[in-house]
């Protein structure tokens, strides 16, 4: 098996900024990216992850929190992934991640419904450097199954990183979907974890996830998706605060960059806009976990 | 050796988008609120995004019956903004008085109109909306359809008109001897391909398609579709107010400059130059 490129390859011999990127020149981090690793479903791994980096560059992304979701489907479904297939995707990724001089860090993606392997991969993945977990559809966000991993995300002081449809009014094709009112309720049982609600712009009715989150301090949204709804950035200011919301790409980096262009002109403060980029990233994740890309 | 720099495609850029959005609306959506959706606000936009101009249309129009007061109200409201801001009405082939509504489109200086073939219940071979293309040639308006106003992952459950297929505007693009100058709004990759390499050179030839919805980077869907098709295909438009006016611009920045070093996009007023030259006259 031909495992997809990592270090010199993708990153040459250390961080490449370019001079003026296209999203400015303020630090930006990406706190929900992807990567395919071995096995992956995708036709050209390789190419895939060049142009995440290249593109992040031109961007000005300084780093990618990212995970790989198993083999992409090939060898077990993307929200169902199997035991074997994460084991496989976590060691390429956090081989990924220390070859990349702090370009790229690593969730550690677990499947709750093989809790001792979840657990497991968690321990190694902090061994190894992960900085937060990654909670795709396996499972709904409100199940007891997912206690022990937040247990664990408590214990070892990580985010949790979790796939939401934004308003799930029915069961979806290949995944256990969940909304913002099932995550707000599994981050009342965990208060002390932080669950960044992933990409309020990827799919399903973002207005009904404001109100379903706003009193659970503990829940924070990222911007991600492809979806680019005016009034969408606004709204989420407006209901959770500038400190609750964190700029993420996920599979669209060129709806990243148009957030970013927006956020510029929405009205908010420079400190609010900074918040967004990067300095909620700085406080989210373990201390430290940005020191050689951001200001700290 | 000095750093490169990501803004390498945006002097070119920045010339392309400096013709028109074929893709607004004024007014009110049915199924949300979207933020001050005015002509005042839309002009105001194009200045701060670099276009020219707009052709825009009115998008409670979209859902009514009759799109005749939705015409109407949207001539007044733009009256005072032309020729920034360019009417693209609503045309309804199945509607009593409908041709006199292409000619009152004609004299407003409209360069497009639009049809909503899904929320009026057509199907994918209708004689109506063939009869709205032949017409839309022989006068030397563009017709503009519509894909769609919103992700089918979010849609109210009263929107249950579902996305316009690849199949009718490939029935549209195909009539015969047809004049019609057509511009597909808010297609993705997949239906942007199954339309283009379901027609023949000369059917090609006559269909454009603006980009908003398709991905970039790191899939790369846009910068593979120049790549087959040539940008020539492809058209600004932002779909205002709906969407964030970035969106097209930040596609064109983001192709791998290396593979696109002259990419040069189609331009609005151009091909509804050429629509016009290709009218009927006889």
């Amino acid at each position: 098996m031909i495992e997809p490129s990592v270090g010199f390859a993708l990153f040459g011999s250390g961080p490449a900024a370019v001079s003026n990127p296209l999203g400015g020149p303020a630090p930006l981090i990406d706190v929900h990216a992807h990567f395919h690793g071995p096995r992956s479903s995708h036709v050209d791994a390789n190419e895939y992850n060049r142009s995440r980096i290249d593109a992040g560059r031109r961007i000005g992304v300084r780093c990618h929190v990212a995970s790989v979701l198993g083999s992409w489907g090939r060898t077990s479904p993307t929200y169902f992934p199997s035991p074997d297939d994460l084991t496989m995707a976590n060691h390429w990724m956090l081989r990924l991640a220390g070859s990349s001089h702090g370009a790229v860090r690593a969730f550690v993606a677990v499947n709750p419904n093989h809790p001792t392997h979840a657990l497991q991969e968690i321990q190694r993945g902090v061994e190894q450097g992960a900085i937060g977990i990654k909670l795709a559809a396996s499972r709904r966000a409100d199940d007891v199954l997912l206690d022990e991993i937040g247990a664990a995300a408590a214990q070892h002081r990580l985010p949790v990183l979790h796939h939401v449809w934004q308003h799930r009014r029915r069961d979806w094709p290949n995944q256990d979907a969940s909304d913002g009112v099932e995550l707000a309720r599994l981050a009342a049982r965990h208060p002390a974890v932080t669950f960044i609600l992933a990409h309020i712009g990827g799919g399903g009715d973002w207005a009904h996830t404001f109100p379903a989150v706003r009193e659970v301090p503990n829940v924070v949204m990222d911007l991600a998706g492809s979806g680019i709804d005016r009034g969408m950035m606004d709204e989420a200011v407006l209901w959770v605060g500038a400190q609750r919301v964190l700029w993420a790409a996920d599979l669209t980096l060129c709806t990243g960059l148009t957030k970013l262009r927006a956020l510029d002109v929405m009205g908010l403060s420079a400190p609010d806009i900074a918040d967004i980029r990067w300095r909620n990233a700085v406080r989210i994740f373990p201390a430290g976990a940005f020191a050689s890309v951001v200001p700290q | 050796m000095s750093p490169p720099s990501a803004t390498a495609t945006s002097a070119t850029a920045t010339n392309l988008f400096a013709s028109v959005d074929v893709h607004c609306w004024i007014g009110g959506y049915p199924f949300r609120e979207i933020p001050h959706p005015d002509p005042d606000v839309l002009v105001k936009v194009l200045t701060r995004e670099g276009f020219g101009t707009a052709w825009v249309g009115h998008l409670p129009g979209a859902f009514h019956r009759d799109p005749t007061a939705s015409n109407r109200a949207l001539y007044t409201a733009l009256g005072p903004y032309a020729p920034t801001l360019l009417p693209a009405p609503i045309v309804r082939p199945d509607w009593p008085g409908w041709r006199v509504e292409l000619e009152r489109a004609k004299s407003e200086g409209a360069m497009a109109v639009r049809a909503y073939p899904m929320q009026w219940g057509y199907g994918p071979e209708s004689s109506a909306l063939a009869e709205l293309a032949y017409a839309c040639g022989e006068s030397g308006l563009i017709l503009q359809l519509t894909v769609r106003f919103e992700d089918l992952r979010q849609r109210h459950p009263m929107d249950s008109a579902g996305d316009l297929s690849a199949a009718a505007v490939r029935a549209v693009a195909r009539l015969p001897e047809s004049r019609c100058h057509l511009m597909v709004l808010g297609g993705g990759r997949e239906l942007i391909e199954e339309i283009y390499w379901g027609l023949t050179t000369a059917e090609q030839a006559r269909v454009w398609f603006d980009f908003g919805w398709v991905w970039g980077p790191p899939e790369n869907h846009f910068a593979h579709l120049v790549r087959t098709m040539s940008g020539q295909r492809f058209v600004v438009g932002s779909a205002w107010p709906l969407r964030l006016t970035q969106q097209c611009r930040a596609l064109v920045d983001l192709l791998p400059p290396a593979a696109f070093p002259a990419f040069v996009l189609a331009e609005g007023a151009a091909i509804a130059h050429h629509a016009r030259r290709h009218a009927k006259t006889d």
